[in-house]
């Protein structure tokens, strides 16, 4: 099994930090996996992705051309790789911000309007991992969650209850 | 409890990146001086000693340059701490003067460089267009560093304390050759706990601490009176004769039964791999040397084996000399390279070696 | 009876390589001096320029370190960072401190490090032929300034003691000269407070020693004291600066 993941939007919206958390649920597991980076000049407002592998086995290229599964945040991200996607590759889109139209195979969730109901705009990526975890097997929500109790910071305990929420409107949708 | 299971049981896992890696692991190998100056793309690992350095018993300073962090690190060696500094491309040029200054007053001292593109102010992306500033005398005069390049972060992490104990072991300099796609990228690494020499234990009886008790030392690299400064290099030269021949570490695979050979390093030896595997899957008699010593750079590795080769690198051709004097006519070398932001990927390196297969 | 003239322990038995008339011999005596008074020989680590100096170390008996061109107070603060208990001084002329070495010597002070540096400054560049030093006066002929320092095309002779005095991190700063010896004496008691405000852990001291250079100022050394009494204190004021 490896599993190749883009997840792309602007920066602020937790492009890194959703990749994080799928790489330490990952390191959790017991499996392989590289997380690999990029912004654009812009510290905030500007590009941002990352590309995650998940592998049973040793991990060549941390960079990916062609993913198992892309996450869209942002309408800009969409068009930029929108051709990044294996023919049987799945989409997961941010339909609060992308427009996608007809597009096969792509599965679409309000993932900031959610985080704007739960109060905390910074959730929306949070809520998009949610519908990840609904659709592939492959990461366990118990590791998503234990990773998600190591990284939240220990002083803002009701930062990590709205994350947890968001995750779970997320598997829901 | 047995030593094999304490090991284990002291062992922990961590999800970090290379950058961080390389911190983590100089602050364990005893690194008491780290100066650096920002530079992207291993911003990370300053920033990491900054957070650590003071709390576990080191100096920490951001420098107000390249030249002069190099030359605190001079300094801090000199007066017999682990000390490194680290940069990326253009900043490892700036600090070139120091590294020979370093390397002629014989002092140990790693230097990191996350490469990125050039030449001049290039580009942030990942590159591997210093192997020759790093493997020949990137400042003035005979001499060498030793070059470790790490491919994986948990490489990056046993390399760096191996660069610490090599570079006080012979009394040269050490540089971690990387690029900016290792340096920020996260991957698990096992922690194991090295054993860090204290200041006052390190055995460094050359090392400027006041003249108590001995006659006083100098640090210099200066020999102006006839026949002094030749004398000195030729005693450079034994040392670095003595490394040639002790030190070259390489990694292979599948070199049993092969036809094509490829040779790459770093994070370009990652994705030389992938192919390799994805090649064998169909059959193809592919195998890969992967040099971890850059300098001395591994001739063995390449000795018994007759055939032909593909060396890919994030350059256009600098490892490649290397390999064309270890292989010395002896067998055939095709090249396959980009630089400035494009990477070989999986796929070019597949189709390149399959149009020497069947060519 | 009484001993009242001793060779300085700090300073080896063995002659210099420096020119008669030249003010660098006299200035290391005046160090090894203070060194061997202040009973801190074993702890001091001294680092020498690039310059007429760079062989200091063959003349000074205690742990010394080489440094770069203008790199002398980034060595020394790599060294006291890691040394603190030890003495630290840097010994640089004009070119080292005040050109090539004009950031490493302003971030330093800025940093407020812990150390004691001693500036010579002849106006000029020794080891290397005479040339225009970053202190050389306008109209001082040099090998490079065969005219006379002009100042609309070489600026003005630098004052970085002033410069350095306006940085919080500095403690003290005095300029000095050796032209005669009234003001070897200031010299000595100046570089003995540099050394002890490290000692006592106030934090950056510099003393800007005015020192003759007659080989290079094309003058007899008699005539070269009298040319620094005469004309460089115009342009370089002695007295406490900071």
């Amino acid at each position: 099994m490896t599993e190749r993941l883009i997840i792309a939007g602007s920066g602020g919206q937790g492009i890194m930090l959703l990749g994080k958390v799928l790489a330490e649920a990952a390191l959790l597991s017991n499996k392989f996996v590289t997380w690999l980076p990029a912004y654009g000049p812009e510290v905030r407002g500007g590009a941002a992705h990352c590309m995650v592998i998940i592998s049973d086995d040793e991990i060549g290229s941390p960079y990916i051309d062609q993913a198992d599964t892309l996450i869209i945040m942002n309408q800009l991200s969409l068009a930029k790789f929108i051709n990044r996607r294996k023919d049987n590759g799945l989409m997961i889109i941010n339909s609060s911000l992308a427009e996608s139209g007809k597009l096969a195979k792509a599965i679409t969730g309000k993932f900031t309007d959610i985080a704007i109901g739960l109060g905390n705009i910074k959730v929306a990526n949070m809520a998009a991992l949610g519908m990840y975890l609904a659709h592939k097997k492959i990461i366990s929500l118990k590791n998503i969650e234990k990773a998600m109790r190591k990284m939240a910071p220990k002083d803002k305990p009701e930062l990590l209850k709205v994350n947890l929420e968001a995750l779970k409107k997320g598997m829901e949708i | 409890m047995d030593s094999e299971k304490r090991q284990k049981e002291s062992r922990v896992k961590l999800l970090i990146t290379g950058n961080e890696a390389i911190a983590e692991s100089a602050i364990q190998a005893g690194c008491r001086f780290y100066a650096g100056y920002p530079i992207t793309p291993q911003n990370e690992l300053t920033a990491y000693m900054a957070h650590h350095m003071q709390d576990r018993g080191g100096v920490f300073i951001q420098a107000e340059a390249e030249t002069a962090a190099i030359n605190m690190v001079y300094g801090a060696s000199a007066a017999g701490a682990r000390a490194m500094t680290s940069s990326s491309s253009p900043g490892i040029s700036l600090k070139q003067e120091g590294i020979s200054y370093l390397a002629g007053a014989e002092l140990p001292s790693v230097i990191v460089n996350i490469m990125r593109g050039g030449p001049g102010l290039g580009n942030i992306a990942p590159a591997q267009s210093d192997y020759f500033q790093a493997t020949r005398s990137g400042g003035h005069g005979d001499y060498h560093c030793l070059v470790l390049a790490p491919s994986t972060v948990q490489e990056c992490y046993d390399l760096t304390a191996l660069a610490f104990e090599l570079s006080d072991k012979y009394r040269v300099p050490a540089i971690i050759l990387g690029d900016g796609m290792l340096g920020q990228m996260m991957e698990p690494i096992v922690v194991t706990k090295f054993r860090a020499p204290s200041l006052k234990q390190s055995n460094k009886p050359w090392a400027l601490t006041g003249c108590k008790d001995r006659k006083a030392n100098v640090v210099k690299s200066f020999y102006l009176k006839e026949g002094d400064l030749e004398k000195f290099n030729l005693k450079l030269q034994s040392k670095y004769q003595k490394i040639q021949r002790e030190e070259e570490r390489w990694e292979e695979l599948f070199l049993n039964d092969v036809k094509i050979v490829l040779v790459a390093y770093g994070s370009m030896a990652r994705i030389a791999k992938g192919a390799v595997k994805a090649l064998r899957e169909k059959g193809k008699k592919v195998g890969l040397i992967r040099p971890i010593s850059l300098w001395p750079f591994p001739k063995k590795a390449f000795a018994k084996i007759r055939k032909q080769y593909l060396v890919i690198e994030m350059s256009y051709g600098q490892m490649l000399e290397d390999v064309q004097l270890a292989v010395n006519g002896q067998a055939g070398i095709e090249f396959l390279g980009r630089s400035g932001g494009g990477v070989p990927s999986e796929a070019e390196i597949i189709a390149k070696v399959n149009k020497i297969y069947h060519g | 009876m009484d001993k009242i003239y001793a060779h300085p322990k700090s300073l080896r038995d063995v002659s210099t390589h420096y020119c008669p008339g030249c003010g660098h011999g006299l200035a290391h005596r005046l160090i090894t001096e203070v060194v061997d008074e202040l009973g801190i020989r074993e702890k001091v680590i001294g680092v020498a320029p690039v310059g007429c100096a760079v062989v200091a170390y063959e003349y000074w008996d205690f742990d010394c370190s080489e440094a770069a061109h203008g790199r002398a107070l980034a060595v020394a603060t790599g060294i006291k960072r890691v040394r603190p208990e030890n003495i630290v001084f840097t010994y640089q002329g004009d070119g080292d401190l005040a050109a090539i070495g004009t950031n490493e010597t302003i971030h330093a002070a800025n940093r407020g490090e812990n150390l004691s540096v001693f500036f010579i400054n002849n106006a000029v560049y020794g080891m290397t032929g005479g040339q225009m030093a970053p202190t050389t006066l306008l109209n001082q002929k040099t090998s490079t300034t065969p005219d006379g320092r002009c100042a609309q095309l070489q600026g003005f002779p630098l004052k970085i003691s002033e410069m350095l005095a306006l940085l919080p991190g500095v403690k003290y700063i005095e300029r000095v000269s050796l032209h005669s010896p009234q003001e070897i004496i200031k010299t000595k008691k100046a570089m003995k407070k540099a050394l002890i405000n490290q000692m006592e852990g106030i934090g950056f001291s510099l003393v800007e020693i005015l020192s003759p250079c007659p080989t290079y100022w094309g003058l007899s050394p008699k005539p070269a004291l009298d040319w620094i009494k005469n004309t460089m204190v115009k342009e370089f004021p002695l007295g406490v600066i900071k």
